[in-house]
């Protein structure tokens, strides 16, 4: 483990003062797990190596991760893992990489999300949060690339965006590590329960509302109080192959069970290995 | 009605899921998709503000130039060729430096092993055996890599390669495979085992297999260094001098092109007979020019490629070293078993205007492809008489007068290196994912057919026209 600065023994517990400790790929024992999502090229990549102190190999060039990457950090005394998914502009397709995000974000079960919004094509980047955002309740929204937004002469209203969305929204730019202290205390917030989200999740479109909201009372009916049932209606809805057997096998119920139980670790663990 | 919830299994779901689904025909991904898109842009346009009306946008004004129909292309083929020519220019001298420096210290390492009366076999199989090859690997390999992957990176830090892939899309549409084959091609240039695995992002399975199988048609980082090589003592000097390193340069950007030429060939083969079917529709963006951090790219350059890539060679090559001084050192019958193996190989390798020592030195480096001419120096060496090399021209000498080089085993030579099966490392990676045999065998198996029959062919031609 290394440590960036010199922390001072009498400090090391008190979180104003805290320092964030590069773990690299030490990731023997940690306390939270956190995902690292967003559209291709928007240095999503740069940021994990930022809080991990990995060298990943980060270049100008969508799609250039396409595998897991897991590293950690540590912050506060709590010891979090990375996992860096593939950069993806969906959720939606059957490829290789949105499905490899996907599961995790659904089956790993992170106790918070890190979406990285590329600042200057935000429009674009926000179809991908708006995904998240259906899957999980616990998401921080990362606006990297401020500088060139900056250079373009565009001025982005992150507080607006937090509110719009329902979940903090942090300005950074992860090449001079700009915003990622903010960045981090936003995700410490979230995940310790001091900022209480409430995702942006439209209702369906008309033409289909009828169907989902069906499958959904349904889909209740097998899992109680599944914090993304909607989701899986979609997926349902969509003849998804992994959504179709999780419900078959029981994995979906479990997920809840889980979730409930203060062991919830073991079937993460579960969960995390079983994934790829 | 609390039983009936009771009792509801998944399969009951499921059935109504089916059931909804066809009620709702293929409309539903399309709304749900129209929905986002909605929120989106509805969210966006109040967060974002436009601090300025300017609408000149100087990204946009090169990627007119770089992406246009007209510019496009020449400006990647000279781009191209002058990293190479800058490449092969600045290699040589080093090159030499190193050379002489090394050999000048094997020198005087042997020297000192016989005052002290070290055994003679201790001496050759340290010194002229394992020393000699990492010494070939480092004066040969470093050089050109220490300037073509810091080149190589800045250009993939600035943006370019993404353009690239947008300048070639149409021509693997025509090929009937995924415009996106033209990034992960892009990409086999860096490692075919990393372009292999970059086609995760394909989604059309068919489009996927097409490009996993033609990714090793376009030559990597490994091979690079033998090309360059090759190119700057063979190529350069069939050429006055000051035209050497820019005909080198020439020859080298045509074997890339024509690895570009097969990919394409081969990938509308196979949409066209055993991988039917159309190519499908893609957005590819194009991302914006960024400025490279110096530090990132000395980083990702020198680190994770050049010292990588050597160290691979070097992991190989000093074993391959010791086995080969051993082989050529053991004699069977008055010959050396390295001969025997050459020899039984030397009429394939001599109908394809190579030899056995060649065709051996392409079987000992499937594990890594970097130690192809390191191997075959090693063969020529430990079999002939040890003389010692002090730089490409002396090297030159060793395999045009002592084993009969001509052009022709050059140029074949680098076509091979670059139509041959894939190193061991790309050939694992297809059967991860492809978990196929059938498919790993032909990823392995298809280049190296093509391969052979190049070859043959251009021996065959240039012996029919007595040219050589």
């Amino acid at each position: 483990m290394k440590r960036v600065q010199p922390a001072m023994s009498a400090c090391e517990t008190c979180p104003a003062h805290t320092r964030l400790a590069q773990m690299g790929i030490d990731l023997a024992k940690y306390d939270r797990v956190v995902a690292l999502a967003g559209n291709p090229n928007t240095g999503k990549s740069t940021v994990f190596n930022a809080l991990t102190g990995l060298k990943q190999h980060t270049g100008n060039w969508p799609g250039k991760t396409v595998t897991r990457a897991e590293g950690g950090f540590e912050w506060g005394g709590i010891r979090y893992k990375l996992v860096d998914l593939p950069g993806t502009y969906s959720l939606l397709s059957a490829s290789q990489d949105e499905e490899i995000a996907r599961n995790f974000l659904l089956f790993g079960q992170p106790d918070c999300t890190i979406v990285v919004v590329d600042a200057t094509a935000l429009e674009r980047n926000l179809n991908l949060v708006l995904q998240v955002l259906e899957i999980t309740d616990k998401a921080v929204v990362c606006v990297n690339l401020m500088d060139e937004a900056r250079r373009k002469g565009l001025e982005v209203d992150v507080r607006s965006l937090s509110r719009d969305l329902g979940v903090p929204a942090v300005p950074t730019v992860a090449r001079t590590g700009e915003g990622l202290g903010d960045l981090i205390r936003a995700l410490a917030d979230v995940i310790e329960g001091e900022v209480r989200t409430s995702p942006r999740r439209p209702p369906p479109p008309p033409e289909v509302r009828h169907a989902v909201e069906e499958l959904l009372h349904l889909a209740n009916g097998l899992a109680p109080s599944l914090p993304n049932a909607r989701w899986v209606a979609y997926r349902l809805l969509e003849g998804d192959h992994r959504v179709r057997q999780a419900l078959l096998s029981g994995e979906l119920a479990q997920l809840v069970d889980a979730q409930a139980a203060p062991s919830r670790r073991a079937s993460r663990k579960i969960a995390l290995e079983g994934a790829q | 009605m609390s039983d009936r919830v009771q009792t509801l299994t998944p399969q009951d779901v499921l059935a109504r899921a089916d059931e909804l689904q066809r009620q709702l025909g293929g409309r539903f991904r399309d709304k749900i998709v129209e929905s986002l898109y909605h929120e989106a842009e509805h969210i966006a346009r109040r967060a974002v503000h436009h601090r300025t009306d300017r609408h000149w946008d100087l990204d946009q004004r090169i990627d007119r130039l770089v992406t246009s129909p007209i510019f496009g292309m020449p400006l990647m083929l000279l781009v191209l060729a002058a990293i190479f020519w800058v490449t092969i220019a600045g290699a040589n001298y080093p090159s030499e430096l190193l050379a002489t420096g090394l050999f000048w210290f094997e020198a005087r390492a042997v020297e000192l092993f016989n005052a002290w009366g070290v055994p003679w076999w201790v001496t050759g199989f340290l010194w002229h055996g394992v020393y000699r090859s990492l010494a070939w690997v480092f004066s040969v390999m470093l050089p050109p890599m220490a300037i073509f992957f810091p080149l190589f990176t800045i250009l993939e830090d600035l943006g370019y390669l993404p353009r690239v892939a947008f300048n070639l899309d149409w021509l693997f549409q025509k090929s009937g495979a995924h415009g996106k084959q033209a990034l992960t091609m892009a990409m086999g240039f860096g490692c075919n085992a990393a372009g292999v695995i970059a086609t995760r992002t394909i989604d059309s399975p068919r489009e996927r297999l097409i490009a996993i199988l033609t990714n090793n048609f376009v030559p990597c980082n490994g091979r690079f260094p033998t090309l360059i090589m090759l190119a700057t003592i063979f190529v350069a000097a069939a050429f006055p001098p000051a035209f050497a390193s820019l005909a080198a340069a020439g020859a080298v950007v045509a074997v890339v092109l024509l690895g570009v030429l097969f990919t394409l060939l081969v990938s509308w083969g196979l949409s066209r007979t055993i991988l039917k079917g159309e190519a499908s529709a893609f957005t590819l963006e194009l991302p914006p020019y960024r400025r490279p951090s110096v530090m990132r790219i000395l980083y990702t350059s020198l680190i994770d490629r050049t010292l990588f890539v050597l160290w691979r060679a070097i992991i190989v090559a000093a074993p391959a070293g010791a086995v080969i001084w051993i082989l050529a050192n053991i004699s069977v019958g008055g010959t050396s078993l390295a001969q025997h193996t050459a020899d039984l190989l030397n009429p394939q390798g001599v109908a394809i205007g190579l030899d056995g020592v060649i065709l051996l030195a392409f079987v000992i480096a499937i594990p890594a492809n970097e130690i192809v001419v390191p191997t075959i120096l090693m063969m020529y060496l430990g079999t002939g008489m040890m003389i010692e090399l002090e730089g490409f021209e002396q090297l030159r000498a060793l395999l045009v007068d002592q084993h009969g080089w001509t052009l022709l085993t050059a140029v074949n030579l680098m076509l091979f290196s670059l139509l041959h099966n894939p190193c061991g490392t790309t050939i694992w990676t297809i059967w991860k994912e492809t978990r196929s045999r059938k498919w790993t065998l032909v990823g392995a198996l298809m280049p190296l057919g093509i391969g052979f029959l190049v070859t043959f062919l251009t021996a065959t031609a240039v012996h029919a026209i007595g040219w050589i």
